[in-house]
């Protein structure tokens, strides 16, 4: 009786049955380096804005404090985004006939506001405090990366949980002298030296409990 | 098709002869057709099986809404202002005192505001009425306020108009009114606000022949008449139950119900709190009940009694309960109910006067109304006037007679014949139908106003938010029909305080403060009259069965019907939601053949049969429900269901309409009821959420489970701990959790629960808790985080009653954490019991695991995320949980979160200080029962309770060590009388 | 070779039942005497590889096929609308769901336990029905498998219980007993799969050689791996086999024992109890082989089966249905016992909950499937009988299921506080989920009818004297 199958089945048999593993292994992979990827997390994406205003700009050229735009970052959970008056009030007086600024003078105007694309998102059962964080010593730079480098703002970090639970799991690794929080050029002379002393001084928790964000 | 005019509707409503509700009258497609074009949000409730699922979709389509577009801003933008309020942080709230008022007499709140939208209620500790405490219908005002069903544009004859539009009309008739004086009518509920008094005096003034009615379904008729014939002269009874050793109550709710019982419970049991140590007294409550009331469930001695036997008590009480009046002269209190007929009110003031309490524990002041007036004879006078034809127009502001009003007054059917009707109102409701002009109301969270509190302290009711729905408020009116320039409430308020003396320093302190310090109503001296003799009186006729009407303890008069919050709210006593049945006791339910057997078979399915109860020839169809304890040969029902119009929750057949067997000389029924048993129906089913009831141990197979523990003062004394062995063993398989930092706790002392459901509206106002509806109920799926147990024990006919809140116990040994296979549950390092909604996967094992069954499921996606009105009212600090989740009581852990930031912020390794956090249930607690706090604290409140010796843990014997605890009930009986009846 | 088997097809050697022989002659034996290598293998794989299935195969797979798209049907609704669907409330979270789930998966038993541990107990007359119980077995933890993927209310995040590296670097909770659930039942599934496979690889090359069409050549070669049948393949086949046989052994009994922790870790009285493995693995093997015999009787008589699936099989397993079926009743009055002698009142309540409560009659409907049924067993008449198996068999599958139900719904409906107590009523949809898991068995089962040999041919050859004297010579 005549072969059903030629030799070279065996081999291919012997592929596939082994071949098999791998291939699964190879898909949760790709799947675990999507979920990682800015694909998942909007990491390093710049978002088109009303006006292009640049940080850099403003922070590294103009040396203006965060705390003056972002006025509640010390008071509340939310830093705040500055209401068209506060431009205003630099911007009535220079560039007054900017094109750039066209919309913000019509905001003004108008009363209208600004309608500015969202760049940092947490999802909605997420709550986070900035004012807490500020007070324990940690920098803006360290979540929102160089801002007085970006031209156009993008988000920094992955704003992952693993990456949230990195700092909440050892905050001597980032945590920075108060007076530095809002220096976005800060880099830690001996942070292993340093961070374990200033978490005994401002008395850092690490709130790992489900309840410090998700409630 | 042809068609229909309000003018057909009237022809029809005369020639049809007798009509039961506007509802029959509209039996008519092409009436119906013409109402659906006429009004979009109405097709709803004229077709039939809409279920709140549906219409919650359809809503969000509804043009009700479009106002509030600008509210959800999309998820992906950031919208800052254009320039910033001052005094405003973004994310963290602001505070505005205010006033809320039911029945005109109004209790200071503090609302709690995001960014400009008002989310959440307080009592205000300042206020009087208050003393920040608060009830489920001033919590549940805040989805009043949002409630995308409210009326939400002017409309004449059912047809969107103008507010201008309707000042134009209301000129020829203001004109008429001017030259020939009479005819022009002006009805209004009870009014306390000083500036509207003033406004409407005006308005008289300068038309001679008007008259001004008012009418409330649910009046104070029989306590004003009372104390009318017993002081003469119209006055109002302030109570100092804290200064009472002993009160009798006769059929009187004071604790739950009627101006100031929140002030009232706070006196109460603050001398029915009994800690370790203290030597003072406790006072001693008799009640003689005859429903199902709160102030009952709480009494030291109860006697269910017919309605038409409280007469005869007051004038002679049982001599052990004289006897003990007697040896607190000075230091009693005899208070009858609102039900009871004036000559009750009278005889009961007389007891008082001969007991030296008047003066001592009740003060007499001036009333707090603005012009008291029997409101009865008010709107049988104005009916008769317009049957008379001496009525032109007619101008309502508030109020919907066409639905409440006595069913003798046919009222509907006299209004159709005034050739002017104008109404303000709220909601588009049944008397809104029949008027030609239908001005939407301002809630009162939307305007200025001001008003008096149960004592006559004035608030300044200041808004939160600008009108959402265009609504108008009664200022504004009656200053248009005064003429002149249009005044805006503001104007109108603060010119009548200025010209009152008031100035910016003190305007703005009232404001703040949210009352006028000092402004309540000073003592008067009275003398009291001869006491007319007994016999008399409307219900002396005390055979057959009589039918009993109470006002609704969720819905009121009707007025809430629509709020969902308070529809689904379980009834203090009844645990009942979503409709009303008629009470009767066990022994009468045998007598009319609704035996045990019948009953045994269908209380586990949460069903009941139904009954037709005939009253004078009228007949309602309404569910039987065996009430322990409840009087025999009494028929309790509960008003304010059945609505026809009035908003998609309140409508279709929700619960029956009772008002068509309330007759104006039997306000609250009267003997000679008949029930018959509806045949061939299988059985009804009712939303109870508890239908176990009693604890007695033979119903528990001769299982005596220890979850009350209660005992009498004197037993107190000899043994603090009531009898009760603690449980040892405290072995766990697990290393014991360490607390450095806080140890939340809550200690509920039941003796001073009334279960009047304040905690429980405010969780579900602060914790953004969805409601589920009456099908929902009924197969067991309430979202309720807290829920108010409510036992009996001893015999149906007249059982002990306990009333045991029961959140989430925060276990240190927690069955739920170990099961969840995702750790959805987990355990915080200040011992909550933590539950991440976002991480679970809804295997429902954890309430499965859980002994107290406090977890709540989303068995479908119960959440509402579509109306856009319903957005602004949410809680931004609560997740909004979505379906297949399962969500409990968090102990606010938002609040604990934000308080410890806070406090960290304060630098220097601060603590959060006692006092400085709450959960929302135990912030409302009129009677403070509910106590939260830092156990770690040993200076707090919490941790002093946990010492209390009776003091214990629900199912302690588990060994699941719960972080909530309760304190013993303790009743303080007169020794002198053996048993409770 | 092939026409020779044509006629050999449908032409089976005259049994005693024909010959009207009184069984009680003739000492029950494995198989049928008469029959030779050829006659077994053409008739077994003359099933498979026939033409035309009888009619009752027909409307079996048409009805079960609908069924399936029932089953579809219902998981369309749930995935859409929620659990809700269910009769599930507060006090009683599991209901239809997880009850279904446990009366599979003892279902699940009879197969691997007949063809693992009676394989090592050289329990020869296995032989003949452990290929059918292990299909069946796979194809009740396929059903099984359903109700926990189904029963979370968020089953597209069920892939949570699995730890996997993950950017919330959180695990799953290791502590609770549905996580062992996971590990358990899905080692089981594969091992089983495994298992019935390795087994199938002889007569799947049997079927290669016999198959007269090219298509079936190339299905049933290339599942058959090579098969040649030579000495080295026997002997690396037969250690496989055993490995697997030892393997699969201690899970017969895990699966079941941790399942049963699903309850016995919980502290709710009517769960909370220490001796529930045990009576879980023998309620779940009473289970197997009420369903085992509930398939089998049936099947022989329409496969004209009756040579190799003989009395003795059937009578067999009716005894072990009887121990189990003992054991199990045993394990009704131990609750009662430690309801009675724990003193815990909440224990005591439960159990007078069960036996007077709103559900007593599934309690006493529970105890005459269960508990009674089987009694019959003891007489030989009716051990003997195919109908008698049969009916008794059938009252065994409900009473299975009457068990759960007193289990899990009874005990929560009334737990602690009696504030919380509710009723529990399967809806339609409950009922559609359980009929169309029914469905997707049988229907499972038909194809493997169709397509596999449901008797191990090599495996019946080894039974028949010729083998025996084969073995005779090699050892002079």
């Amino acid at each position: 009786m005549a072969q059903i199958f030629h030799r070279s089945a065996n081999t291919l048999s012997r592929v596939t049955i082994f071949g098999a593993v791998f291939i699964v292994a190879f898909v949760l992979w790709v799947i675990g380096g999507i979920v990682r990827s800015p694909l998942a997390t909007d990491q390093g994406i710049e978002r088109e804005q009303p006006v292009p205003f640049s940080h850099q700009h403003h922070v590294a050229g103009l040396g203006i404090d965060c705390r003056y735009c972002h006025t509640s970052v010390e008071r509340s959970s939310f830093a705040g985004i500055p209401p068209t008056q506060t431009c205003m009030n630099c911007h009535s007086q220079i560039w007054t006939s900017a094109d750039m600024l066209g919309p913000v003078r019509a905001s003004f105007a108008t009363g209208k506001p600004l309608e500015w694309s969202r760049v940092h998102r947490l999802p909605d059962f997420v709550h986070f405090n900035h004012s807490i964080h500020v007070y324990k010593g940690i920098g803006c730079a360290s979540c929102h990366g160089r801002i007085d480098k970006m031209a156009l703002t993008y988000q920094a970090a992955p704003l992952t949980m693993a990456w949230c639970l990195d700092c909440h799991r050892n905050p001597e690794k980032y945590v920075r002298p108060r007076n530095q929080v809002f220096n976005m050029a800060y880099v830690p002379v001996n942070q292993a030296k340093l961070g374990p002393e200033l978490v005994r001084e401002y008395q850092v928790q690490k709130l790992t409990s489900c309840s410090t964000c998700h409630y | 098709m042809k068609e229909l005019t309000l003018n057909d509707f009237r022809k029809r409503a005369e020639g049809g002869g007798l009509y039961r509700s506007l509802d029959e009258l509209a039996r008519d497609d092409d009436f119906i057709a013409a109402v659906e074009r006429e009004f979009p949000q109405q097709a709803l409730p004229l077709e039939r099986g809409v279920d709140r699922r549906d219409f919650v979709k359809l809503m969000s389509s509804s043009l009700a809404l479009a106002g509030l577009a600008a509210c959800n801003r999309p998820a992906e933008k950031i919208v800052p202002y254009v320039s910033q309020p001052e005094s405003l942080i973004p994310g963290r709230p602001l505070y505005f005192a205010t006033a809320l008022a039911l029945g005109g007499v109004g209790a200071g709140v503090l609302v709690e505001s995001h960014m400009g939208r008002p989310t959440k209620i307080e009592g205000n500790p300042d206020h009087p009425s208050s003393l920040g405490g608060s009830d489920a219908m001033m919590q549940a005002a805040i989805l009043g306020l949002y409630d995308p069903d409210r009326a939400q544009v002017v409309r004449h004859l059912g047809e969107i108009a103008t507010w201008s539009a309707f000042l134009a009309a209301l000129q020829p008739v203001l004109k008429d009114a001017k030259s020939n004086g009479a005819g022009l009518r002006l009805l209004t509920q009870t009014i306390t606000s000083p500036t509207l008094g003033a406004q409407i005096q005006q308005l008289l003034a300068a038309y001679p022949g008007m008259e001004w009615h008012q009418w409330e379904a649910v009046s104070r008729d029989n306590v004003r008449e009372g104390l009318r014939m017993a002081f003469g002269g119209y006055t109002n009874a302030v109570y100092h139950f804290d200064k009472a050793n002993v009160v009798v109550s006769l059929d009187s709710d004071f604790l739950a119900a009627g101006p100031g019982h929140l002030r009232y419970a706070r006196d109460f049991t603050s001398r029915r709190k009994v800690r370790h140590g203290q030597t003072a007294s406790m006072n001693r409550l008799y009640s003689f009940d005859c429903g199902a009331s709160s102030t009952g469930s709480l009494a030291d001695h109860r006697w269910p009694v017919r309605p038409s036997e409280i007469e005869g008590l007051a004038r002679a009480l049982p001599a052990a309960i004289m006897k003990d009046l007697e040896a607190n002269r000075g230091a009693s209190i005899v208070i009858a109910g609102d039900d009871q007929p004036p000559i009750v009110h009278t005889v009961v003031m007389a007891l008082n006067q001969a007991l030296g309490n008047i003066g001592s524990t009740i003060t007499i002041t001036d009333p707090v109304e603005v012009a008291p007036v029997n409101q009865l004879e008010s709107l049988r006078q104005l009916v008769t006037d317009i049957n008379a034809g001496a009525v032109k127009a007619l101008v309502m502001l508030g109020g919907n007679p066409v639905y409440d009003a006595p069913a003798d007054f046919n009222f509907h059917h006299a209004l159709t014949k005034v050739p002017f009707r104008a109404q303000l109102s709220p909601y588009y409701d049944e008397t809104s139908m029949l008027v030609h002009w239908h001005v939407p109301e301002v809630h009162a969270l939307e305007g200025w106003s001001d008003v008096r509190g149960h004592d006559g302290t004035i608030s300044i009711v200041q808004p939160l938010i600008a009108p959402l729905y265009n609504g108008r408020s009664p200022h504004e009116v009656v200053g248009a029909m005064i003429g002149g320039l249009d005044q805006s409430p503001y104007d109108s308020v603060r010119a009548y305080w200025f010209a009152k003396g008031a100035n910016e320093q003190s305007w703005r302190k009232w404001l703040h403060d949210g009352q006028i310090a000092g402004s309540a109503l000073p003592a008067r001296q009275v003398a009291i009259a001869p006491l007319p003799p007994a016999g008399e009186g409307p219900r002396s006729g005390g055979e057959g069965l009589q039918l009993h009407i109470r006002p609704d303890p969720n819905i009121h008069d009707g007025r809430f019907a629509n709020n969902g919050w308070l529809q689904e709210l379980p009834k203090p006593q009844t645990k009942i939601c979503w409709e009303n049945v008629a009470l009767i006791s066990p022994k009468t339910a045998n007598d009319i053949g609704y035996d045990d057997e019948k009953r045994s078979a269908l209380v586990n399915e949460r069903s009941t049969v139904r009954a037709d109860v005939t009253y004078r020839g009228r007949k309602v169809r309404l569910p039987l429900w065996v009430m322990p304890g409840h009087p025999d040969g009494v028929l309790t029902v509960y008003l304010g269901y059945g609505r026809t119009y009035g908003g998609k929750v309140a409508t279709p057949e929700v619960g029956v309409n009772i008002y068509p067997v309330r007759f104006s000389d039997a306000m609250s029924g009267g003997a000679g009821a008949e029930i018959a048993l509806v045949g061939g129906e299988d059985a009804y089913p009712v939303a109870c959420t508890q239908e176990h009831q009693s604890i007695n141990p033979k119903d528990m197979y001769g299982q005596e489970r220890e979850i009350i523990r209660a005992g009498t003062f004197a037993e107190y004394q000899r043994d603090p701990h009531l009898g009760h062995k603690e449980h040892h063993g405290d072995e766990s398989m697990y290393p014991p959790h360490v607390y450095k930092n806080h140890a939340w706790a809550m200690v509920i002392d039941t003796s001073v629960c009334t279960g009047c459901n304040g905690c429980v509206i405010a969780c579900q106002a602060e914790n953004n808790i969805a409601i589920v509806g009456k099908t929902e109920v009924h197969r067991e799926r309430e979202l309720h985080w807290l829920r108010i147990d409510r036992y009996f024990r001893g015999e149906p006919s007249n059982p002990e009653v306990f009333h045991q809140p029961v959140p989430c116990m925060q276990c240190e040994n927690a069955p739920c954490e170990p099961v969840c296979p995702v750790e959805a549950t987990s355990h915080s390092d200040d011992g909550l019991n933590d539950m991440t909604y976002n991480r679970c996967v809804g295997t429902r094992y954890c309430s499965n695991n859980c002994p107290y069954k406090v977890r709540r499921f989303n068995f479908f996606h119960y959440a509402d995320y579509d109306t856009p009105a319903l957005k602004p009212m949410r809680n931004p600090d609560v997740t909004i949980r979505t379906r297949g989740v399962m969500e409990k009581c968090t102990y606010c852990v938002q609040r604990v979160n934000e308080a410890k930031i806070e406090a960290e912020k304060r630098g220097g390794n601060q603590r959060v200080r006692d006092g400085e956090v709450t959960t929302a249930c135990a912030q409302a607690c009129p009677t403070e029962a509910i106590v939260f706090g830092d156990m770690n604290d040993k200076t707090s409140r919490v941790a002093a309770l946990k010492g209390e010796p009776a003091h214990y843990a629900l199912l302690a014997e588990l060994n699941t060590r719960p972080r909530t605890t309760y304190l013993g009930t303790i009743r303080n009986p007169n020794p002198e009388i053996k048993g409770t009846s | 070779m092939a026409e020779v088997e044509d006629k050999l097809v449908h032409e089976v050697r005259p049994t005693t039942q024909e010959m009207r022989i009184p069984a009680r002659f003739i000492p029950s034996p494995t198989v049928e005497p008469g029959h030779t290598f050829a006659s077994v293998t053409d008739h077994i794989s003359s099933i498979v590889l026939r033409k035309r299935m009888p009619l009752l195969w027909t409307i079996t797979f048409a009805v079960s096929a609908m069924l399936v798209m029932v089953l579809t049907g219902t998981i369309g609704w749930l995935l859409l609308k929620g659990v809700g669907i269910w009769g599930i409330n507060h006090p009683v979270g599991w209901g239809f769901d997880i009850l279904n789930f446990v009366w599979w998966i003892g279902i699940g038993h009879a197969g691997t336990l007949i063809s693992a541990i009676l394989l090592l107990l050289r329990q020869e007359w296995r032989t003949s029905i452990n290929r059918f119980a292990e299909a069946m077995t796979l194809f009740a933890v396929a059903s099984a498998g359903l109700y926990p993927a189904l029963h979370t209310g968020r089953p597209w995040y069920d892939f949570w219980l699995f730890p996997y590296p993950n950017t919330m670097s959180l695990w799953p909770q290791f502590r609770s007993p549905l996580m062992w659930d996971v590990f358990a039942v899905s080692t089981y599934a594969t091992v089983s799969m495994m298992f019935w496979y390795v087994g199938l690889i002889p007569d799947l090359a049997t079927l290669r050689d016999r198959a007269n069409n090219k298509l079936a050549q190339l299905v049933y070669g290339a599942l058959s791996m090579g098969w040649r049948g030579s000495a080295k393949h026997w002997y690396r086949y037969e250690t496989a086999y055993l490995l697997l046989a030892g393997l699969s052994t201690p899970l017969v009994l895990s699966v079941h024992t941790i399942v049963s922790f699903d309850f016995a870790v919980s502290q709710l009285p009517g769960w909370h109890s220490t001796f529930f493995p045990p009576y879980f693995v023998a309620g779940a093997v009473y289970a197997g082989f009420a369903m085992v015999l509930t398939l089998a009787i049936p099947a022989r008589k329409i496969f004209k089966l009756q040579d190799f699936i003989t009395m003795k099989h059937l009578e067999n397993m009716g005894k072990v249905m009887l121990a189990t079926g003992m054991i199990v009743f045993y394990a009704y009055l131990m609750e009662a016992f430690f309801a009675y002698y724990s003193g815990n009142s909440l224990e005591k309540y439960m159990y007078l909950n069960r036996i007077n409560g709103p559900y007593r009659a599934m309690f006493y409907a529970l105890i005459i499937c269960n508990g009674l049924a089987p009694q019959l067993m003891w007489v030989k008449r009716f051990r003997t009988s195919p109908v008698m198996l049969f009916i008794t068999a059938m009252f065994v599958n409900v009473g299975m299921w009457l068990e759960r139900f007193v289990i899990i719904p009874t005990s929560l409906h009334r737990d602690f506080l009696p504030s919380s107590w509710g009723m529990y009523h399967g809806t339609k949809w409950d009922w559609s989920m359980y009929v169309g898991s029914i469905g997707l068995f049988l229907f499972l089962l038909c194809l493997f009818i169709r397509y596999l040999p449901m008797i191990s041919i090599f495996e019946m050859r080894t039974l028949l004297p010729e083998a025996q004297s084969h073995a005779a010579e090699a050892h002079e």
